[in-house]
């Protein structure tokens, strides 16, 4: 049992894990490996699996085939309640039969650690709800009550902390404070964090590395501005962010860089940037990374030029104003415009070019599904 | 009282209805209206002449006796004094026979209301398997027990020749039996409330137990069983309080004997054989009051007031 008041967190390390349910199989050989210290989001669609291997490392279910070492050591059939591991569920799961003191000095008193009730105060304390100890869980607000889970969880000083979708019941601005709360607190404390969310800005704004996973499978993992500035997938350059996909032949090729052929106009992807250099393959770019153009403008080599095209949309977001540009053959593209003050145009129907800098684009190594010269613009953003 | 005990569920019932406004008042007092009459009529009335019949006096001057109306206080002395021990054994055999069909409906509610909650077609069959005993007569299925442990049955014969009974002992008319009986009679009472606290039971919360280090067994304790007090509560409730009144398991009838008599069989002695109306009014009211008394303190140490 893990009797030992750690204050340092331990790294994860999971080895080919699959996990099948009568039916269906939820995790297809992951593997992963989570330094200690870190904050690791694991980001997804609900039914990707994220959850599962949530359980799997909290020792709530057992894997099919795989090993979960924890701190270099093999937890993979050790019970859930001698594992170095707490989790802050996405339910709370407070129990309603003690108080909320009570429900944070549990873990403590499990371990048999030295004066759990003053040890529980201070955690209340740090998340700000010391004057609420005595309170049933009933009696406090969502946002409180996913606090108390919080420090439940804090209180243990565990070598992993796990957060499913913790912060999902909040509303926006609540959900802002907790996530630079959750933020401040894993620097302070220096757990190492594996946070499951569907949320990409949460996933984003937090951890210092993101796992964007679909269907059973770690799709791409890195910094979130890397996955950002060069996602690796459809899926990815969707999930996370929106992306304009373009789907093409490659037909020219130099040293640095290579050029898809769509309905006659020519895009250029620099090679670094490219998961395949041959064939039919796709090619994006960030909506604000994008400009247009009410006049055809003249552009070295570095730029990417495709139109002329018509504006059937605008909307206004507050920060910025998003376009959406019918451009015939090629489908339509989506252009951010930052709301400086002067948009260049504003109204619907006006002949636009598109432009965007070489060293923006990015080529993947799957075309989406329904290929062809339609453009993907749409994102799952869920709030 | 009992009907209370059906609400379980923790706070359940102190919700508060929400605030009538002032011509809704007389409506609401209108459709109480037959059912305080029914209560008047079928219980406040028969309460007091209860009352009333246990401190009649009784006039023997005539050869025969006749009861008048009075108030003869020693008749609850007399019947204490005289019945102490069919008192205190009834008493004594709800309390036992409340344990034990605790200790066989726990495993088997928690069995089907958390385990049997993936095949939701066996909890189906389990919860009418667990009812079905009520579409038999309670009397057809106490004389069934008492044919079954009959003194030439093969299960008394079976144990008189390995010697657990000895050959001149038999089992009905034993505590053994009447306790037995009783307890079988009431599982029903106490698998159900027991059940349907359990049923509900969140299972993230074991988790979270499990999360927080406690083992299956402290997670047990500290968890699952407060979580399902408010079922035991008014299982045992609905399970003490008939079996101390009860008269036909005890009865020389059925499974007992003149050595197991309960203040029911006492009460129904003294009703229909003896007539001594006084005295089996007396020994009525003092098992309300004593049940009353007992229920209360019961209630208030398991910190779960809001039942009454």
């Amino acid at each position: 049992m893990a009797t030992e008041f750690v204050a340092r967190g331990a790294d994860l390390e999971l080895k080919g894990i699959r996990k099948e349910f009568p039916g269906f199989t939820a995790i297809e050989d992951l593997d992963l490996h989570i330094p200690a210290g870190e904050f690791f989001a694991l980001l997804g669609p609900s039914g990707c699996g994220k959850t599962t291997t949530l359980r799997l490392v909290a020792g709530l279910d057992e894997p099919t085939k795989g090993q979960i070492l924890i701190g270099g050591k093999d937890v993979t059939h050790t019970k859930a309640h001698e594992r170095p591991v707490n989790t802050v569920f996405q339910s709370y799961a407070l129990f309603p039969h003690m108080s909320v003191l009570e429900n944070v000095a549990f873990g403590l008193k499990q371990r048999k650690i030295d004066d759990p009730m003053s040890k529980a105060q201070a955690s209340l304390d740090l998340v700000e709800l010391g004057h609420l100890a005595l309170r049933r869980p009933a009696q406090l607000s969502g946002g409180q009550q996913q606090r108390v889970a919080l420090a439940r969880a804090l209180v243990n000083r565990p070598s992993l902390l796990l957060l499913d979708e913790p912060l999902g019941a909040l509303d926006l601005k609540l959900r802002r404070q907790m996530q630079i709360e959750l933020k401040a607190i894993q620097m302070e404390v220096g757990l190492t964090f594996l946070h499951v969310t569907h949320d990409q800005e949460e996933a984003m704004d937090m951890a210092d590395t993101v796992a964007v996973m679909n269907k059973g499978r770690i799709e791409q993992m890195g910094s979130p501005e890397k996955l950002y500035d060069r996602p690796k997938t459809v899926f990815v350059s969707k999930f996370l962010g929106q992306s304009n996909l373009f789907v093409g032949n490659v037909e020219e090729e130099n040293a640095s860089s290579i050029s898809i052929n769509v309905a006659g106009s020519k895009i250029t992807v620099p090679k670094d940037r490219a998961e395949k250099h041959k064939g039919k393959i796709a090619v994006g770019v960030r909506p604000e990374k994008a400009f247009f153009h009410e006049e055809k403008p003249k552009l070295g080599a570095g730029h990417n030029l495709i139109g002329p095209g018509e504006i059937i949309d605008i909307r206004f977001t507050g920060v910025s104003n998003q376009y959406l540009i019918e451009i015939p053959n090629l489908g339509n593209v989506t252009v951010f415009a930052q709301n400086i003050g002067k948009s260049p145009v504003t109204e619907l129907g006006a002949k636009v070019w598109v432009s965007w800098k070489v060293e923006h684009a990015f080529g993947l190594s799957d075309l989406p599904t329904n290929t062809g010269n339609e453009t993907i613009t749409e994102s799952i953003t869920v709030q | 009282m009992a009907f209370a005990a059906f609400s379980h569920g923790g706070g359940g019932s102190k919700k508060t209805a929400a605030p009538a406004s002032k011509g809704s008042g007389k409506v609401a007092l209108l459709l109480l209206l037959p059912g305080l009459l029914y209560l008047a009529v079928f219980f406040i009335a028969p309460l007091f002449s209860l009352i009333a019949t246990s401190l009649q006096t009784m006039d023997i001057s005539s050869g025969f006796p006749i009861y008048n109306y009075g108030f003869q206080v020693s008749n609850y002395v007399d019947v204490v004094s005289q019945y102490g021990p069919q008192i205190f054994r009834s008493f004594f055999y709800a309390l036992l026979a409340t344990i034990s069909a605790l200790v066989i409906s726990y495993p088997l509610a928690y069995f089907i209301g958390v385990k049997a909650r993936r095949w939701p077609l066996l909890q189906g069959l389990m919860l009418t398997l667990v009812i079905a005993p009520f579409f038999i007569s309670f009397l057809l299925r106490t004389f069934a027990w008492k044919q079954i442990f009959s003194n030439e049955s093969w299960i008394v014969n079976t144990l008189q020749s390995t010697g657990l009974l000895a050959n001149d002992q038999y089992l009905v008319g034993t505590p053994f039996m009447v306790i037995f009986g009783l307890t079988y009679a009431f599982i029903p009472f106490m698998t159900l409330p027991i059940y349907s606290t359990l049923e509900r039971l969140d299972i993230r919360y074991l988790e979270a137990g499990a999360d927080l280090y406690a083992s299956p067994v402290t997670t047990f304790r500290k968890i699952t069983l407060p979580l399902s007090l408010p079922g035991i509560i008014s299982g045992t409730l609905l399970t003490f309080i008939p079996i101390a009144g009860d008269y036909v398991n005890a009865s020389r009838d059925f499974l007992g004997s003149t050595e197991t008599a309960m203040i029911g069989n006492v009460v129904e002695t003294n009703y229909l054989q003896i007539n001594d109306y006084p005295a089996a009014s007396a020994l009525s009211v003092l098992l309300m009051l004593a049940i009353l008394l007992l229920v209360t303190f019961y209630v208030k140490r398991s910190g779960t007031d809001d039942l009454l």
